[in-house]
């Protein structure tokens, strides 16, 4: 299968890590990966904040980019992005009066995947040690992040791929679907409501005792890493993907902030 | 009220009285998150509620399908609702009731007092409901020289208080049992003085305390959970008894009800009575249920009012995307999941309704450029709990959504100087609408290391980012972006992996 990936503009500039972990899996799959040049980002910040206007063109560009056959679908590791370009990007176009585009970005929204949903449901993969060679030893804890839990309806699907993976030990995260308080600008419009919010998400984590906390959207992962990290905490969080990538030969070593026992390759 | 009345009736009319917030909801929000006895029995009190809630909705196979007949019959209703006003207004009158129609709260104010008035009484016993709240019934009402005696207990607690209700279904949730009995203690005259904090015995003193002005009072001021058009029916739907009390021994009951609050049909009743209260008490059934058809000569109100309230429901109903909001049927699902409002209470929203749906019923109803209540919008981080819990599937994000591009509108070319925030989000226009613009904004990213501390992290940032640093890192940024390093070294079948780490990604 031919799958376009979008990076998601988070990924592409903070963590790329991601985006390489997403590649790899999908090609240890056996299928070819391109990346379209022209994408930026889906738009959501904008969508979010109320600036229709502006997100116009930052949605017509994602359109752009992923309007042609070049590809069978199309996957980002992002449950809100994936959830703005399925739920968001046509809405845009009405409220900006573009029926052309609001045509063209149905027919991207319906070829576009999450990433636990593509390989849950279109590529089968129902287990990662024995499909991907994924070995992560390590105690890890999950946070499902809104998007993906309540848009998408991802369901448990990351939470089976990462508890699927050879000598991972998955603790429960008391409270889990309760939000970080990232929620794009509103951390920055509420930052005091954001950050209890944060803290509160941070003091359930480190009560599980796990090494590092994992999910599947960047933004929230660095919005509950950001909280950590300034509480001291050594709690690290790594996105699902990232994990699903790790073997034995080629395991997690230094990754960013998150420091794992192993030494450098 | 935020319009000024020109002469001519102007479309759409707004509402006034209790729907603004005095203050910008980050303000407001950030001194009640001060008060740690206020979270701690929040957080209790939502908790509990939550988890009854879930429990008891799990126990029904067709609740989804009832949650699409909620929402389908209370869309036709509003679809259709000038034909089932005067469908409601006939059924009323026939049955011997009267209709007042009230535009804005102040007439409503009027229309009850004068009708008060008009019994020669001082005093009035009320059942709970928020269209008073709204439109301020008790302290108009108090300036007029007539006396209102909320007798809900939660309601109860609050009046004696001289607080505000801070939910809409436990008004005084931010109260905690021995902030109750102090109350009491201090309020209620003829309490005894050696009263425990035990929930049971805080209910008897509130009975006890309530009796004498049930039997003495000869006027009920209501509100109303639904009417029905077919028949020109009103219901109260409650708890305790102390509605059924007031509904059936006064002379005179007045109700005051939003003009939302129609159904079409006696047998639309089944729904919601199965939708209410596993969403708002997380019970199978409410203990009581009243529904009474204009006067019944000899038994129960022999002068029966209704006030009919606007105040800003045409406002709303007018808004094509956010007319959902008017769905409501008072819940307060939605605020016992939404994890802002488990920080900030309800205080924090000022208007009468807090929580999501007061963030978007709110400016809906005033217009979106009145006072704060533009700040409202804002208090949500869009995660959803709310629409999923909403047994009438209001989308309330995408309604946050909507009013947020509506504040953006409302303001644009019309400030000289453009916000932090309109820059940033032109900034963000021009890098994030072209693949080659974001590449060479990512060209900068070894930049973001120089910022960074020795610890790899960025620990202050200026302006509206400074809120994210107040509580959070940033790590400093990788020195190559993804795009970067797929335009260099990916090859098609090469092996990458998350071992291989590039100069820039080591710590
Ligand atoms: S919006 Fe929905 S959940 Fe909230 S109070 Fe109204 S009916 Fe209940």
């Amino acid at each position: 299968m031919k799958i376009a990936l979008f990076a998601t503009c988070i990924v592409d500039a903070m963590y790329p890590r991601t985006a390489r972990a997403t590649v790899t899996i999908l090609e240890r799959l056996g299928h070819e990966v391109i990346f379209p040049a022209g994408q930026a980002c889906c738009g959501q910040m904008h969508v979010n904040s109320g600036y229709f206007k502006e997100a116009l063109p930052v949605v017509a560009n994602h359109v752009a980019a992923f309007d042609t056959d070049d590809y069978d679908v199309a996957v980002a590791p992002s449950g809100s992005c994936v959830a703005s370009v399925k739920h968001q990007h046509e809405l845009v176009a009405r409220r900006c009066g573009d029926a052309a585009l609001e045509a063209r970005a149905a027919v991207v929204g319906a070829k576009t995947y999450e990433l636990s949903q593509l390989l849950t449901d279109v590529l089968g993969v129902t287990n990662a040690a024995e499909q991907l060679g994924s070995y992560f030893p390590h105690k890890v804890t999950y946070h499902p992040s809104c998007h993906g839990m309540r848009l998408l309806k991802l369901g448990d699907r990351q939470l089976n791929l990462l508890s699927s993976v050879a000598g991972i030990e998955m603790v429960e995260l008391p409270e889990a679907e309760q939000c970080c308080g990232f929620g794009g600008t509103f951390s920055m419009k509420n930052a005091d409501v954001s950050s209890a919010m944060n803290a509160d998400k941070a003091a359930n984590i480190c009560g599980t005792g796990a090494e590092l906390c994992s999910g599947g959207d960047a933004s929230c992962l660095l919005h509950i890493g950001g909280g950590l990290s300034r509480q001291g905490s050594h709690v690290g969080t790594l996105h699902f993907a990232e994990i699903l990538a790790c073997t034995l030969d080629r395991p997690a070593t230094v990754l960013g902030e998150v420091q794992l026992a192993g030494g450098k390759r | 009220m935020s319009n000024t009345f020109l002469g001519m009736p102007s479309l759409p009319v707004f509402g006034s009285g209790n729907l603004n917030a005095t203050e910008p909801f980050p303000k407001a929000a950030r001194r009640e998150l001060a008060n740690t006895q206020l979270r701690a029995n929040l957080g209790h009190a939502t908790a509990t509620i939550r988890d009854k809630r879930l429990k008891v909705v799990a126990e029904l196979p067709d609740w989804e399908d009832m949650r699409d007949s909620g929402s389908a019959i209370k869309d036709a209703t509003m679809a259709n609702l000038p034909a089932l006003l005067e469908q409601f207004e006939a059924n009323f009158t026939v049955r011997g009731g009267v209709i007042h129609w009230a535009r804005d709260a102040q007439e409503a104010n009027e229309i009850v007092t004068a009708l008060i008035q008009a019994t020669g009484e001082s005093e009035v016993v009320k059942v709970k409901s928020m269209a008073t709240q709204e439109i301020g019934l008790n302290e108009y009402l108090q300036e007029q020289g007539i006396a209102a005696y909320e007798t809900d207990l939660a309601e109860l607690i609050v009046q004696l208080d001289h607080d505000k209700p801070s939910h809409i279904l436990v008004p005084a949730i931010h109260k905690n049992r021995s902030q109750i009995r102090e109350i009491f203690l201090r309020e209620m005259v003829d309490v005894d003085p050696g009263l425990s904090d035990d929930p049971a015995r805080l209910a008897e003193a509130a009975r006890k305390h309530l009796r004498k002005k049930f039997l003495s009072a000869k006027v009920a001021v209501s509100g109303a959970n639904f009417g029905l058009a077919e028949t020109g029916t009103l219901t109260v739907v409650e708890s305790e008894g102390n509605g059924r009390m007031c509904l059936t021994l006064p002379e005179t009951l007045i109700t005051v009800m939003g003009i939302e609050k129609l159904l079409p049909s006696f047998t639309d009743l089944e729904v919601f009575m199965q939708l209410l209260p596993r969403s708002s008490t997380g019970e199978r059934m409410n203990p009581y249920t009243s529904l009474w058809t204009g006067v019944t000569p000899g038994d129960g109100p022999q002068n029966v009012h209704l006030v009919m309230l606007d105040n800003g429901r045409t406002a709303a109903l007018a808004d094509k995307m956010g007319r959902t909001a008017l769905n409501c049927i008072r819940c307060s699902a939605c605020m016992n999941v939404c994890p802002v409002y488990e920080r900030t209470g309800g205080h924090a929203y000022g208007s009468t309704y807090p929580g999501p749906i007061g963030a978007i019923l709110s400016p809906l109803m005033t217009g979106i450029t009145s006072e704060e209540n533009n700040s409202l919008p804002y208090a949500s981080s869009l995660c959803g709990a709310c629409y999923d819990a909403c047994p009438v599937k209001i989308n309330i994000p995408e309604v946050l959504v909507h009013l947020r591009g509506e504040d953006v509108d409302s303001t644009r070319g019309k400030v000289k100087v453009p916000t932090q925030m309109d820059l940033m989000m032109k900034g963000a226009q021009w890098a994030f609408s072209s693949g080659s613009h974001l590449n060479l904004l990512e060209k900068g990213l070894p930049l973001g290391k120089l910022v960074a501390g020795r610890n790899k992290v960025i620990k202050k940032l200026p302006g509206i980012a400074a809120g994210w640093t107040q509580s959070r890192d940033i790590p400093a940024p990788p020195s190559q972006s993804f795009r970067q390093w797929w335009a260099k070294e990916h090859k098609p079948g090469s092996a990458v992996g998350p071992g291989t780490t590039t100069e820039g990604e080591q710590a």
